[in-house]
This record gives C-alpha cells, structure tokens and sequence, in this order.
C-alpha cells in the first residue's frame, strides 16, 4: 500500500517538474513546481518523515507565490497567450538530462541497498528536535547565520542605489586599444533608469 | 522497493532539472531547473532516511540543510535577477555577453 501511493506521489512529481517546461503559461509553470514540491512533501509524510514533509509543503507554497509573482514581472508572456519558445542548446540539453536520469537509474537499480526502515513508533520529530538543539547545534546556527547574511546580501543586490550612490556612476570601461572607445557594452541610451535614482 | 521508487523518481526530477537549467534562456525559468535538480536531492535524501539509516535525525538535519540552500539559491537568485535588469534591462541569458570581450 505504501510502495503504490509512494510510486503514485513519485510518479506525479516526475510528471509536473516536466510540465514545468512544457507549458505556455509561467504562472502555470510555477504552480506545476509547486506541485511537484507537494507531491516530495508528501512522500515525506508517508515515509514517517511527517516535519520535512509539512514544512517543505508550506516552505514551496509560500516560495512559488513570490515566484509567480516575478514571473509577471519579468517574463514577456506570463500568461501563456502568445506560444513561444525559449531555449537554447536544446538537443544538448535533452541529452544531458537523459544521460542523468538513466545513469542514476542504473546505479540504483544495480547497487544492492540497504534496507533499515525508520521503527514505526519512533519519536521521529522529537529525535529531530534534540539533534537540532543538541549535538547538532553548531550546524543549525550556521544556516541561520547563513540565511541572515543571504538576506542582507538579497537587500544589497536589488537595491537601486548604493550608499554613496549609483556604483558605477561616472565610472567608463578601458578601451581594447590605447585611447581608444571604452570596451563593453552600455545600456541602450541610458536606459532611462538614472531618472529616477532618487534625490536625497 | 520502497527505497527503489523513491530513488527512482528522484532520479527523474534531477533529469528533467538538468535540462531545465540547461536549456532555458530565462533567468526565473533556469532558476526552477535548479529547483527540481534540489526537489530530486531532498526526495533522495528522505527516501535513504527513512529505508536505510533507520531512524538517524542526521538524515532529517541534512533534509532540512537543503531547503535552507533551496531558500539561499532562491534569494540570492532573484535579487541577481533584479540588480541585472536594473543594470542592463536584461532578462535572458543571451544578453550577458559583456564578459566575453
């Protein structure tokens, strides 16, 4: 019972990381990954994993709004009106990621496993709680700090100015030959984002 | 078998990850190919916990070490999105070549 609704769960997660790339819509993309995360967290439930299921439910429901979010704001055709596509290196690609997927499939099928499931009664969510704040301390802390410091970086890379202004304001690329005009390319006439930097 | 399926469709999603965040000219949809290649990692990682390790909470600390990465990847990710269309009005790989000159 177990192994059909876990290859059920699979199965699904599979089919909607493909529709992902298939559909026309992004929004509808980022909600398919949504439910490919779901269809992970609940294999973390049947599997006696019933925190790391929950919260990576609740973690991606919350990730795939804001994802659906910077779809519109980004995408050209966020609403899938006008089919088209974007990619590149496509046959590359499809054989990579077969390649991947055949190549771990062979080693699981052709490595004897372990087998040593979870007991049925175990405290599982209290176990985690003491190794977290127990033995594990150390680990946990340093994600936290990591995630702060990603915060904090977050903020500073998406902010429109820094805080002694633009960063590259008056700033000109070296030419390739001596004198010469300055390497690289700038924004297509301004761009029109100095406009509006602020006056302090 | 249990160990097997759940390893098997963690195969696929890394996979179809990879030829997301191979193919795709769009940063936010290159971004989700990372995610699934991550899905798949996590999918593995609480398959081996719970067929294979018999209970150890290292395997749950280190599931909850990837979603902290998938949230680090996530931010880091899309405030690199906004400085670079703020810098160049780019939203496509193929924008980036100042680099190569």
């Amino acid at each position: 019972m177990t192994d059909l609704i876990v290859s059920l769960l699979a199965a699904f997660a599979a089919w909607t990381g493909w529709r992902v790339f298939r559909v026309d819509s992004m929004v509808r993309a980022s909600f398919s990954l949504m439910l490919s995360f779901v269809a992970v967290g609940g294999i973390g439930v049947v599997l006696s994993a019933p925190y790391i299921g929950i919260a990576t439910i609740f973690m991606m429901a919350v990730e795939m709004m804001v994802m659906a979010i910077f779809m519109v704001m980004f995408m050209m055709n966020p609403a899938g009106l006008n089919p088209m596509v974007m990619v590149h290196q496509h046959r590359i690609s499809i054989a990579a990621g077969l390649l991947a997927a055949t190549g771990l499939g062979v080693a699981i099928l052709s490595t004897p496993l372990p087998s040593n499931p979870v007991p049925a009664e175990a405290p599982v969510v209290a176990q985690l709680g003491h190794e977290l704040l127990g033995p594990s301390m150390l680990i946990f802390e340093t994600a936290g700090v990591t995630l702060l410091a990603t915060m904090i970086g977050a903020v500073i890379l998406s902010s429109r100015r820094g805080r002694f202004g633009a960063a590259d304001e008056g700033a000109r690329p070296p030419g390739l030959d001596p004198g010469g005009p300055p390497a690289g390319r700038r924004p297509e006439s301004g761009g029109g984002h100095h406009h509006h930097g602020g006056h302090s | 078998m249990t160990l097997i399926i759940v390893l098997l469709g963690a195969a696929a999603l890394i996979g179809i990850g990879l030829y997301g965040a191979l193919s795709q000219q769009s940063f936010v949809m290159l971004m989700m190919g990372l995610e699934l290649m991550l899905n798949g990692a996590l999918l593995a990682i609480i398959g081996f916990w719970s067929q294979a390790l018999g209970g150890m909470p290292e395997g749950q600390l280190l599931a909850i070490l990837v979603m902290a990465v998938m949230a680090v990847e996530m931010a880091v990710g899309f405030a690199l999105v906004v400085a670079i269309y703020r810098k160049r009005q780019a939203d496509m790989t193929e924008s980036i070549g100042t680099l190569k000159q």
